[in-house]
């Protein structure tokens, strides 16, 4: 009931008109970021971080919020027509969306990925608004030593069980949070791997990371095997109404994908990939017609687009409650917070309720926004994946370079943007998650800050991450998340021909 | 996970080049780091858990990883197998890095407006381009517009060279968005954690 009333005083924010034209703008953006191979919403909101020191923070992630929700809808036109997801959560629809369209079915296709976020997105928005004041009421009992558990735990998942490989991903994550702690320590003023470098007494700037690895890392690694292959665009086919039979294939899709996509983008674990791929497995096991699937069945588009936009929307919860991105875009939306000196957490939704509560409305009017933005004005946005290759990408560095540069007009920075770059480009090739390094880099600090927290109160004993119940549960479950499967495989390895399916 | 072809478990994989040197490097990385953190001084105030407890923990790990990767390594390494078909196309590699470093040479003297139409020339060849005039001249206008874009949009000021200098006329705007750049740049970098 309070978050009921309070969603209404968050819709009276989010409703002035300078509000509604950030919304806006932002899913516009997000819409045309999505699209666009190569830009993401992680690149695109780390390009626009310097707007938090000339807007007011409502506006500023009413903006980024927009572009979030944006770019998981452009992403499925992108998937359908091309045949390239953009991000590792949209790879299901194209494994769908792609057969539908060349059977001249895109116009269904579309709509039904459009419709089904929408409809999973505002349910992931209803989720976020009953579900964040709970998890504060709980997180209010949190102490340091919990909220280092918490985010040890967060470490372990987003590196180690959502990727191919535990090794790997941890190492990218250690990489992340090794860039997160040059600079000065704050508690002692000590510098820490500056190399004598005074540009670096400050810190890496997220900017220049998260762009080199998503921007610069991106580009070379296109343009290494670009002669190889040449996507071809499908041109918008059949009608964008769904027939009948369309609709009813796809509405149980759609909520299905939902209920599946929410909760698991809620726990501090988060991720789109593993609801996509669980929504598609249910729907191919409960469908009607299993013998279509592979070859364009449309509830293999419904349910994981809807899955997708919901775990979008479910990311937002641990972000916002608990001040734990799980997703790189969270971790950037958590350093916009930081450079307003705000800190997300369970005392946010006290403390600004007008920015989280405008924030959630405006995530509902986002949604209708988008609905709108991607079925009556879909042609425009299939313009946009006309634009040739080597002028896309040549203009995404030329900006890329812009963004970071204009920051400090430091070379330095500029040299950091391309060596990153490189190591993002070598990530790309040999298979190491890109996410982890930013989200390390972001909540490493803080997990040091809570670790040196807890360990004063403790006066030195390590044993507090143990003996406190929720900090010993929780760093039980980040044991088990990463030496289970392990031990799992391990137990399993007698059987002489079973391949562990390592994709 | 990795270990090897599962068709014949008995075959020795030959280790993998690739691998072997990333491996290597993030093993390197941890020496360097575990240096590094050794050399921070540590007041006696902190001495519980000073500015080296986490930097030396996340060497340890880096360290613990590097060696576990260098063991895949020699494994047979882990790149998938529809990347290992794929030779990187050299030549598009050079053209891009070509541009990069010729950014960060040109972007001081020459101004921003010429190193990042070079940059874009180069970039569009590296992806196939041979129409370099007209690469220039939209990427010169793509520059233009992205500076002023930035510039008054998000009040960066980018090192201007002689062709922005030009444009932006107006002495007090230029302040301002100095100013601006000024402000956000020290609060962005000190990324205050409280």
């Amino acid at each position: 009931m309070d978050a009921f009333s309070q969603l209404l005083n968050g819709f009276a924010v989010a409703l002035t008109p300078m509000n509604l034209l950030w919304c806006l703008v932002g899913t516009t953006l997000g819409t045309a970021i999505g699209v666009l191979p190569g830009l993401g919403p992680a690149l695109t909101i780390a390009l626009l971080l310097p707007i938090t020191f000339k807007v007011e923070p409502t506006a500023a992630f009413i903006l980024f919020a927009g572009i979030y929700y944006g770019a998981m809808y452009g992403g499925s036109t992108t998937s359908i027509l091309l045949n390239t997801p953009g991000e590792s959560a949209t790879i299901v629809t194209a494994l769908e969306g792609h057969k539908m369209a060349r059977n001249g079915r895109a116009g269904a296709a579309l709509s039904t990925a459009a419709i089904g976020s929408f409809v999973a997105g505002t349910i992931g928005t209803l989720g976020i608004t009953f579900l964040a004041p709970v998890v504060v009421d709980w997180a209010l009992k949190f102490g340091p030593a919990d909220y280092f558990s918490l985010m040890v735990f967060a470490f372990v998942t987003v590196s180690a069980v959502l990727g191919s490989s535990a090794v790997r991903g941890l190492a990218t994550l250690f990489f992340g949070i090794w860039l997160g702690l040059i600079g000065v320590d704050l508690q002692t003023g000590q510098a820490r791997f500056t190399f004598d470098l005074p540009e670096l007494l400050d810190g890496i700037n997220v900017i220049v990371v998260a762009v080199g690895l998503f921007a610069v890392g991106e580009t070379l690694y296109v343009a290494s095997r670009y002669r190889f292959g040449k996507d071809e665009i499908i041109p918008l086919s059949g009608s964008l109404w769904m027939t009948l039979e369309e609709w009813k294939r796809s509405w149980k899709p759609w909520l299905r994908g939902a209920a599946i996509g929410f909760p698991i983008g809620a726990m501090p674990a988060g991720g789109a990939e593993i609801p996509t791929f669980l929504s598609y497995y249910v729907e191919k096991k409960l469908s009607s017609k299993p013998q279509e699937f592979g070859k364009g069945a449309i509830e293999g588009v419904a349910g994981p687009e809807a899955a997708n936009n919901a775990s979008a929307a479910g990311v937002l919860v641990p972000m916002l409650t608990l001040g734990l991105p799980t997703s790189a875009t969270a971790a950037i939306m958590l350093s916009a917070f930081q450079s307003y000196g705000i800190n997300p957490g369970p005392l946010l939704l006290q403390s600004q309720p007008q920015l989280v509560w405008g924030l959630i409305a405006s995530l509902f009017i986002g949604n209708v926004m988008l609905l709108v933005l991607n079925l009556p004005l879909i042609a425009i946005w299939v313009k946009l994946l006309q634009i040739p290759a080597p002028l896309l990408y040549a203009g995404i560095l030329v900006f890329a370079t812009i963004g970071t540069y204009g920051i400090t007009q430091s070379p330095v920075d500029l040299i950091l943007l391309y060596l990153i770059g490189g190591i993002g480009y070598l990530m790309r090739r040999y298979d190491f998650p890109a996410a982890p390094v930013i989200i390390g880099m972001i909540l490493g600090p803080l997990a040091e800050q809570n670790f040196r927290q807890a360990m004063t109160i403790s006066a030195g004993d390590w044993t507090v991450f143990f003996t406190r119940p929720l900090s010993a549960t929780i760093l039980a479950l980040a044991a088990l998340a990463l030496f289970g499967p392990k031990l799992y495989q391990l137990a399993m390895r007698p059987k002489p021909d079973h391949v562990p399916g390592d994709a | 996970m990795t270990s090897g072809s599962p068709e014949n478990p008995n075959a020795r994989p030959r280790p993998a080049i690739g691998e072997t040197i990333i491996g290597a490097g993030v093993l390197v990385l941890a020496i360097v780091m575990f240096w590094q953190a050794m050399s921070i001084p540590v007041s006696p105030l902190y001495a519980k858990v000073g500015p080296t407890v986490v930097p030396l923990m996340t060497a340890a790990a880096l360290g613990l990883l590097g060696v576990l990767l260098l063991s895949d390594a020699w494994q047979g390494g882990w790149q998938p197998e529809e990347e290992k078909t794929v030779t990187p196309d050299r030549a598009a590699l050079l053209w891009i890095t070509a541009g990069l470093v010729l950014n960060v040479v040109l972007i001081g003297p020459a101004g921003f407006t010429i190193a990042s139409t070079i940059l874009f020339v180069c970039v569009a060849r590296g992806f196939g381009s041979k129409a370099i005039v007209r690469d220039a001249l939209i990427g010169a206008v793509f520059a233009l517009i992205a500076y002023f874009g930035f510039a008054t949009t998000l009040g960066i000021n980018i090192g201007s060279g002689w062709r922005e200098r030009d444009r932006t006329g107006d002495r007090r705007g230029g302040r301002l968005t100095w100013t601006l750049s000024r402000n956000f740049s020290t609060a962005l970098r000190s990324r205050s954690l409280r």
